[in-house]
């Protein structure tokens, strides 16, 4: 798609193996995460989000597995690298925060030490060495009193205090890719204020470039440069986020949009129509066809190529190609 | 609070269950049948002697002052006389306790060494071939009882084979012991550098060990089995992948010490099962330690010590588990704090 790629995810399907049939959790899903941007992910819960992250680490575990596209990293498609050159990659160039912080660090080892020992395993420092840069990392994210605290436990940090150690975890090795999965998830909202903050702080100063997942498009509004909208498995639309805010084209962004809470405007929220679709055998088409105000035969029989409607915009849908989507 | 305070609460609690085995085995001597003065004095004396022998021996006195004179006793180090070696049963038990230990440990040894890994295996293996070996090598080691395992083992490998020693005690015959340091042989001619005594006692305690290793190992492997299962599911383990922590470390590092914490606790009933066990284990391999004693006193009647078998494996079993406790509370840090 574009030169400055950091990570360039190419028609992406991931299916799973169930007791019912194949659930095709990502289907041909595109988009790439250029350098020193925020890209959000949106869409709604069970839309794929996360498993399109876990997919870019290559941790797809069974019953699951990557059944079409390619996955570019530096040029070069991660499916193709043997596993041992992965973990090499894996926090070292492509970091992952998650949206669970508290349960995500080990409950046995002190905080200092898990950072510390990212130090020693990626960029090969003694163990001295290592506990001092982790003590500066910690100092980084904002954490008060680090020598004390770096010798306690995950326990006895709180959510905002645990997010920020994943935090400086994800950037020991100043990785080029860092993945937060809903990193401000069950945080309050002055806390999750500052977490996104310290993200885009540090994401600016280190120049690595973030792919930041949400189901908050509050989220992506303040924080995001680009945004690609996922439904069901499929993106369906890719556009700079002040583009897409000003003119959603896809009805499911548009439902979206609509259904964010204002203060300033006398319009009345809308939830989405439906629900997301069961992913089991789906059918062959758009898979918003059944939510679809617009929707046509043809909706359920063919799945609608991305194209352009504004300079770096760029949507999945016939209705929007027909012209028969209703202005905004 | 602190390590020290959970030490102090933990430490409370370990004297009133002393003392309730202690009552549970005085009351053994009023259930065991006979009475101990008719045993002592024979059967040839009158009933005047009788009574005389019991006044003297304190029986014609209420429970509670018995009790007492009991407690007192075992506080003094005074665990009776054995009717059959007519020695004090303490030091019948000195005598015999190196052989239990060292059945014990190495038993227990042997479990670990191999229930853990093959816990470990079955759970990253989920429903493949090693995870159904692992169960049923797991529920046959459960099912059989240990004196058919060890004759099992002692029919192929001593009598078909001719790879295992013949079942009579510690050492080959003509091998004599180490010198004595802590007692248990394997340890004491490693020390001494007595490397063929050291061959003999290894030869020795193979069958035994592995026998009653085989009875516990089962348990060990199920719980690391599941709670593995558990833990690679958890988000720390996630995050440990997804930071490029190489699988080894991931698995034997980061998910094995969470696992071994459920361990350690089954460690104290592991414990128990292995005591009971080993009588029977040392009955058919006639291995000299306190269970073939209390199984030979058993067989003669002899009170005393049975008695004070009980007595030992019961307050073995709570310093053990209290031990556990005291491991626990260092391992994980969220113990101390609640």
């Amino acid at each position: 798609m574009n030169a400055a790629s950091v990570v360039d995810v190419r028609g992406l399907s991931v299916r799973f193996a169930s007791d019912r049939g194949e659930i095709e959790a990502v289907d041909a899903a595109s988009f790439d995460v250029r350098e020193g941007e925020i890209l959000g992910l949106v869409g709604e819960s069970g839309s794929g989000k996360t498993v399109t992250a876990t997919a870019i680490l290559r941790l797809i575990r069974k019953p699951g597995r990557q059944t079409g596209g390619s996955i570019l990293f530096d040029g070069r498609d991660l499916a193709r690298i043997p596993e041992d050159e992965l973990q090499q990659i894996r926090g070292a160039k492509i970091a992952m925060i998650s949206q669970t912080p508290r349960t995500s660090l080990n409950p046995l080892i002190t905080v200092g030490r898990q950072v510390a020992r990212l130090f020693q395993l990626h960029a090969g420092l003694s163990a001295a060495d290592s506990r001092k840069r982790a003590l500066e990392m910690l100092t980084l994210v904002g954490i008060p009193e680090p020598e004390r605290r770096a010798r306690q436990y995950a326990h006895q940090f709180s959510g905002g205090m645990c997010q920020r150690v994943m935090i400086a975890m994800a950037l020991t090795t100043s990785p080029r890719l860092l993945i937060a999965d809903e990193p401000t998830t069950g945080l309050d909202v002055s806390t999750a204020a500052r977490i996104l903050d310290l993200l885009r702080d540090l994401g600016a100063r280190t120049g690595a470039s973030i792919l930041l997942i949400t189901h908050d498009l509050g989220v992506v509004a303040t924080t995001c440069q680009r945004v690609a909208v996922m439904h069901a498995g499929q993106v369906v639309e890719i556009a700079p986020v002040r583009s897409l805010f000003r003119q959603p084209a896809h009805p499911y962004t548009r439902a979206l949009v609509r259904s964010i809470p204002r203060i300033d405007r006398e319009i009345v929220m809308e939830p989405v129509p439906g629900s997301v679709p069961s992913l089991l055998n789906p059918p062959a088409g758009c898979r918003y066809a059944g939510r679809c105000p617009w929707v046509e035969d043809r909706c359920r029989r063919e799945k609608p190529a991305m194209t352009p409607v504004a300079p770096e915009h760029f949507v999945a849908c016939f209705a929007v190609e027909d012209g028969r989507a209703a202005a905004v | 609070m602190g390590f020290f305070g959970y030490f102090l609460r933990r430490l409370s609690l370990v004297i009133p269950t002393l003392l309730g085995v202690t009552i549970i085995t005085f009351t053994l001597t009023y259930v065991l049948p006979g009475n101990p003065a008719v045993v002592k004095a024979g059967p040839l004396v009158s009933p005047e002697v009788v009574k005389e022998l019991e006044k003297e021996m304190g029986l014609d006195q209420p429970a509670w002052v018995q009790y007492w004179r009991y407690i007192s006793g075992v506080l003094r180090g005074d665990l009776g006389q054995s009717s059959s070696t007519g020695r004090p049963v303490l030091e019948d038990f000195r005598q015999r306790l190196p052989a239990t230990l060292e059945l014990t440990l190495a038993s227990l040894l042997i479990a670990l060494l191999i229930g853990i890994p093959l816990g470990v295996q079955s759970a990253v293996h989920r429903d493949t071939a090693i995870d159904h070996i692992g169960r049923i090598v797991g529920v046959a080691g459960v099912a059989m009882p240990t004196f058919w395992t060890g004759l099992l083992g002692l029919y192929a490998f001593f009598y078909l084979l001719g790879v295992a020693p013949p079942p009579l005690g510690r050492l080959g015959s003509g091998i004599a012991p180490p010198t004595a340091i802590t007692g248990l042989y394997v340890v004491d001619s490693l020390l001494t550098g007595n490397w063929k005594a050291l061959g003999s006692a290894l030869h020795q305690l193979m069958l035994p060990a592995i026998t009653l290793g085989l009875s516990v190992m089962a348990p060990i492997a199920r719980m690391v089995r599941s709670t593995m299962l558990e833990i690679l599911e958890s988000d720390y383990i996630k995050s440990a992948w997804a930071a490029g922590i190489p699988r080894r470390r991931v698995i034997y590092g980061d998910a094995l010490m969470n696992a071994l914490i459920p361990v350690i606790t089954i460690l104290g009933i592991v414990f128990g099962f292995l005591m009971a066990g080993n009588a029977v284990v040392e009955s058919v391999f006639a291995w000299p330690g306190i269970g073939n004693y209390a199984i030979t006193s058993l067989m003669t009647k002899d009170s005393g010590p049975i008695q004070s078998f009980v007595l030992f494996v019961a307050v073995l079993y709570v310093v053990v588990n209290f031990a556990i406790d005291m491991i626990y509370g260092l391992i994980d840090p969220r113990i101390r704090l609640d």
